[in-house]
């Protein structure tokens, strides 16, 4: 095939057996790859408990990760998460999608679970298991300088067996495949790490069109100030959004009691790299570079860490946050809901945390030490436990990103629509609401939105299938990209094509997220964006958000998304894109 | 949605790019709303087949009307499907036009499926807009000026190798005098800008109205910028020139916020060209006659063919105004490396297939008095060379 290998790794780790499949070209055509594939093979178990030997948790490249396609390195990893109870997916850089596929694989079905601790290698094919008992509390460096790997390396730190929720699986020890606590599934199947490395070639269809075609793409990535400007994010990485977020009045402060924090010049990407020094990182083959490491090793944080451990938690110690952000990663925890996790203590508690408390809670948390156990199991069980339920800003049970749902109403009918939990990618409106692209909309409105959000949600699970970075949509659309994956893959498919594949990769979360109980009620936002105001100044007004108006607009998402008025997937519109209705 | 569709509505008349009777544009959420008075069987199909927001159905104006007509037959009976426009912003943001010969909906969806706009022969052209029936104004805006660009430039062409043939000569003879000459410029712009913050954000947001009244630039394109208190104040990527209130970005000039996230792509030619020089103000237009003349080259078998946009070895100038190579924004190709050298010695320069820019060092009456003398002295030399 070109584009693909044609074959799907199986691991059983309770057995330790592998096999290989070999799926119906019209598969790949159907689901493309990175989210799509993984759902599908999601789907057949998303039933199943998650500590149980047939829940998989699922690694896929795309068609593209391997060409010279503009972000060509990413990697969709799937399961249930253990957070929210809905599908946890994640889409991450590095070079892991890159190795992965060299080794000839298109993605890695893992079920079952190993009797001890174990990493798994695979050079080209061949898959070898290796126990590891000793490497259980091994931090993430410790990992890769004790693996010494010459590929790439998924590996969890010491909290995905401490029962931390919101564990995150740590790509080549600085890229992070967040949210949904995807570690913690690798906690239960006793699985500390991945290795991977390959030589096998990704064919190409037509390398003159792709030239072409990618020729194009870059032309848009110059242009873009976001990505390429002198203020974006190839210089100051994602941390460039913290002026922009602060100036808009929609910085998440004090647990999202209010949405501006004091002197953000004073906290911006700019003095972090003023303090620490930065070296520019990035994903293989990625000339965007957006990850930005001080001059110590350190990562510096990226925009929602460096705001959350900041504004949210009234922190204005720099040395902190960064060190905050290598904590987490030293763990492998999620930096969001970790930040809003400690965030919801400080406000339950009535307590302003210091720098140094900040950073011990996350090492206690981390080694499961922690004397308030609940912090590891997220601000909903905890604030829960503790009678203070509407102190959790989460929906789903997740954490919310930093932006703050009252400046902006795309974000704040995505973050309730979002089939992971609280996330600011499924849409991305800030796209549109603040950065101005494709064209500026009204950030106050809700005029518009339902069918926004809707079509943004199928691009986005297009981005997550063809395993794209989304930071290129800035630039370019599935416009660009259908000619790359057309040139790629022989497979003549234009941009609304790709669409019309991510809508059914989406819908297919829905199904999947409906079989495991979940509807209308969920697909809501914390109580406190409908009763109190932001902080309005310099001619902004941050009003609550307008509960009716919220609920007509998620009434309009569920009409143009193919929902009943209840939220759940309708068996016409599932065979109408050819999905599973009920297993 | 009804408020966004009113306002793109009234725009494509304000910009004399239809009559009042021969568009319809649509914008949909959960039920589809229209304005115009045209009635054009299908396009509710094209909201249930595409997933869009807004749709525009448009029989542009004259002259487009007539140039648009004129490119499309021409396309088709070359047994080609597509207008190739060689300008930067339509290489850059729409590629290329796709044509149909007749107007059939489920035709119209295929090609709209991989472009933004398609032109339908003797027809009228249909775009759409994914978050915003301004994307529809934009891209038939777009299409208006690149037509535009290209039916021009393919005439100069063929008519210094004496290969226009009489139909062309008939198209041109009557678009020709539509653009007619630009009314004197008399210093009218504020002069005291620099006196405080508020001053200078009104003096940017006054300059590019003015810029779009004189037609110097459709209203979505081009950026206008002034230098005042260690901050450069520029308008927002993607405004509209004519509407840069509150769209106007304050970037410290030593990078200190990121607040020029949002600034236009050209942010980095600004800051270059106010270190490099001793102006204030810029002006960035795209006026016609200056994009259509840096096309024109009479090298022959240049080794560049094709990519003079970004590499151009001979110095070239009309008049003695410079043209240089370069592409929108950053890279190793973008114009921010080849404009802020030539506006050493310049207050004005062409990038070639693009546009103009313009400096002054007090306030915009010298820019935008330059950049209308430079598209003057365009035109003046466009007609010389084919009259």
């Amino acid at each position: 095939m070109n584009g693909w290998h044609g074959k799907i790794l199986h691991i059983n780790l309770t057995k330790k057996e592998s096999s290989i499949e070999r799926p119906d070209h019209e598969l790949y055509y159907k689901f493309i790859g990175g989210k799509g594939l993984s759902g599908y093979y999601l789907r057949k178990c998303a039933t199943k408990e998650i500590d149980s030997d047939g829940m998989a948790i699922l690694f896929f490249t795309g068609p593209l990760v391997g060409t010279t396609s503009p972000s060509p390195g990413r990697i969709n990893i799937t399961s249930i998460s253990p957070l929210t109870g809905t599908i946890g997916d994640t889409s991450v850089g590095g070079k892991f999608g890159s190795e992965l596929k060299k080794t000839g694989f298109d993605g890695i079905v893992i079920t079952g679970k190993s009797d001890e601790l174990c990493g798994i290698e695979i050079i080209d094919e061949k898959v070898s298991f290796k126990a590891c008992d000793e490497a259980r509390d091994l931090k993430i460096s410790e990992v890769l300088k004790k693996l010494s790997w010459q590929g790439s390396v998924a590996a969890v730190g010491p909290s995905a067996f401490n029962g931390v929720l919101y564990s995150n699986i740590m790509i080549d020890g600085h890229y992070a495949a967040g949210r949904n606590g995807l570690g913690f599934i690798c906690g239960i199947k006793n699985l500390k790490y991945l290795a991977v490395k390959g030589s096998k070639k990704t064919s190409i269809a037509d390398k003159t069109e792709l030239k072409k075609a990618r020729e194009d793409i870059l032309r848009l990535v110059s242009a873009s100030p976001v990505l390429m400007g002198d203020a974006g994010i190839s210089k100051f990485g994602t941390g460039a959004l913290f002026d922009l977020i602060s100036s808009r009045r929609m910085i998440p402060t004090m647990n999202f009691k209010e949405t501006s924090f004091e002197d953000p010049e004073k906290m911006n990407a700019f003095s972090y790299q003023k303090e620490f020094g930065v070296k520019h990182a990035g994903c293989q083959g990625c000339h965007v570079r957006c990850k930005k490491i001080a001059k110590d090793g350190r990562p510096l944080p990226e925009y929602e860490t460096m705001s959350h451990f900041s504004a949210l938690l009234l922190n204005r110690d720099k040395e902190s946050v960064v060190n905050a952000n290598f904590i987490c990663n030293e763990y492998g925890m999620d930096t969001i809901s970790a930040a809003a996790t400690l965030a919801c203590h400080s406000e339950l508690t009535g307590e302003i945390l210091k720098p140094e408390t900040i950073t011990n809670l996350l090492k206690d948390i981390g080694e499961g030490t922690c004397s308030e156990r609940l912090l590891s199991k997220g601000s909903y069980r905890y604030a829960k436990e503790k009678g203070k339920k509407d102190l959790s800003i989460t929906v789903k049970k997740q954490e919310l990103p930093a932006y703050d749902p009252r400046g902006a109403y795309g974000m704040a009918l995505s973050y309730a629509t979002s089939t992971r939990g609280g996330c600011h990618l499924r849409a991305y409106p800030v796209s549109h609401e603040i950065l101005r692209k494709p064209v500026a909309t009204d950030r106050f409105s809700f005029s518009g939105k339902a069918r926004i959000i809707k079509i943004a949600e199928d691009v986005n699970a297009m981005a997550d299938s063809l395993t794209i970075c989304k930071f290129f949509l800035f630039a370019a659309s599935l416009e660009e990209y259908s000619k790359i994956y057309s040139a790629v893959t022989g497979d003549k498919k234009s941009a609304q094509d790709l669409l019309d594949c991510g809508e059914r990769i989406f819908y297919n979360d829905r199904v999947i997220n409906s079989l495991n109980g979940f509807s209308k009620e969920e697909d809501d936002l914390p109580v406190r964006f409908f009763k109190e105001q932001g902080s309005s100044g310099n001619n902004i007004n941050v009003p609550p958000i307008d509960r009716e108006d919220f609920l007509e607009a998620r009434s309009k998402y569920y009409k143009v998304r193919g929902l009943s008025s209840e939220g759940m997937p309708t068996k016409e519109k599932v065979k109408e894109l050819g999905l599973v209705w009920k297993n | 949605m009804e408020k966004l569709i009113n306002k793109y509505a009234t725009k494509l008349l304000e910009a004399g790019l239809v009559d009042k009777d021969r568009f319809l544009i649509g914008g949909i959420d959960d039920d589809i709303l229209w304005e115009g008075l045209l009635e054009v069987k299908g396009l509710e199909e094209i909201f249930d087949k595409l997933s869009i927001n807004s749709l525009l159905f448009a029989k542009p104006k004259e002259p487009y009307g007539s140039i648009i007509n004129f490119l499309s037959k021409r396309v088709l009976e070359e047994n080609a499907d597509k207008i190739e426009p060689k300008d930067c912003e339509t290489r850059t943001f729409l590629h290329d036009l796709p044509v149909l010969n007749n107007y059939s909906t489920s035709e119209a969806i295929e090609v709209l499926k991989e472009r933004k706009c398609v032109i339908i022969d003797g027809f009228g052209v249909i775009t759409y807009g994914t978050v915003s029936p301004e994307q529809c104004f934009v891209t038939l805006s777009s299409v208006c000026f690149s037509t535009f660009v290209k039916f021009f430039s393919d005439y100069l062409k063929l008519k210094k190798e004496n290969r226009s043939d009489k139909e062309m000569e008939g198209v041109f003879n009557f678009v020709k005098n539509y653009k007619g000459s630009y009314p004197d410029f008399k210093n009218t712009l504020s002069k005291d800008i620099f006196e405080n913050e508020e001053s200078v954000y009104s003096a940017v947001a006054k300059a590019g109205k003015l810029t779009v009244e004189y037609g110097l630039v459709d209203s979505f394109f081009g950026n206008v910028s002034a230098f005042y208190n260690g901050n450069i104040y520029i308008s927002q990527t993607g405004s509209s020139l004519d509407e840069l209130d509150g769209y106007i970005d304050a970037c410290p000039f030593d990078g200190s916020t990121c607040t020029g996230l949002t600034a236009s792509s050209e942010l980095s030619a600004h800051m270059k060209i106010a270190s490099d020089t001793d102006c204030r103000t810029i002006l960035h237009g795209h006026p016609l006659f200056s994009v259509i003349m840096s096309m024109n080259c009479d090298k022959n078998d240049c080794e560049n063919e094709g990519s003079c946009f970004k590499i151009c070895p001979e110095k070239r100038e009309i008049s003695g105004i410079p043209i240089v190579p370069g592409e929108v924004g950053t890279g190793s190709f973008g114009l921010c490396n080849t404009v802020p050298p030539e506006l050493k010695n310049n207050n004005g320069v062409i990038v070639y297939g693009h546009g103009v820019f313009a400096t002054g060092e007090k306030d915009f009456n010298e820019p935008f008095k330059r950049l209308l003398e430079i598209e003057n002295r365009c035109m003046e030399e466009y007609f010389k060379l084919v009259l």
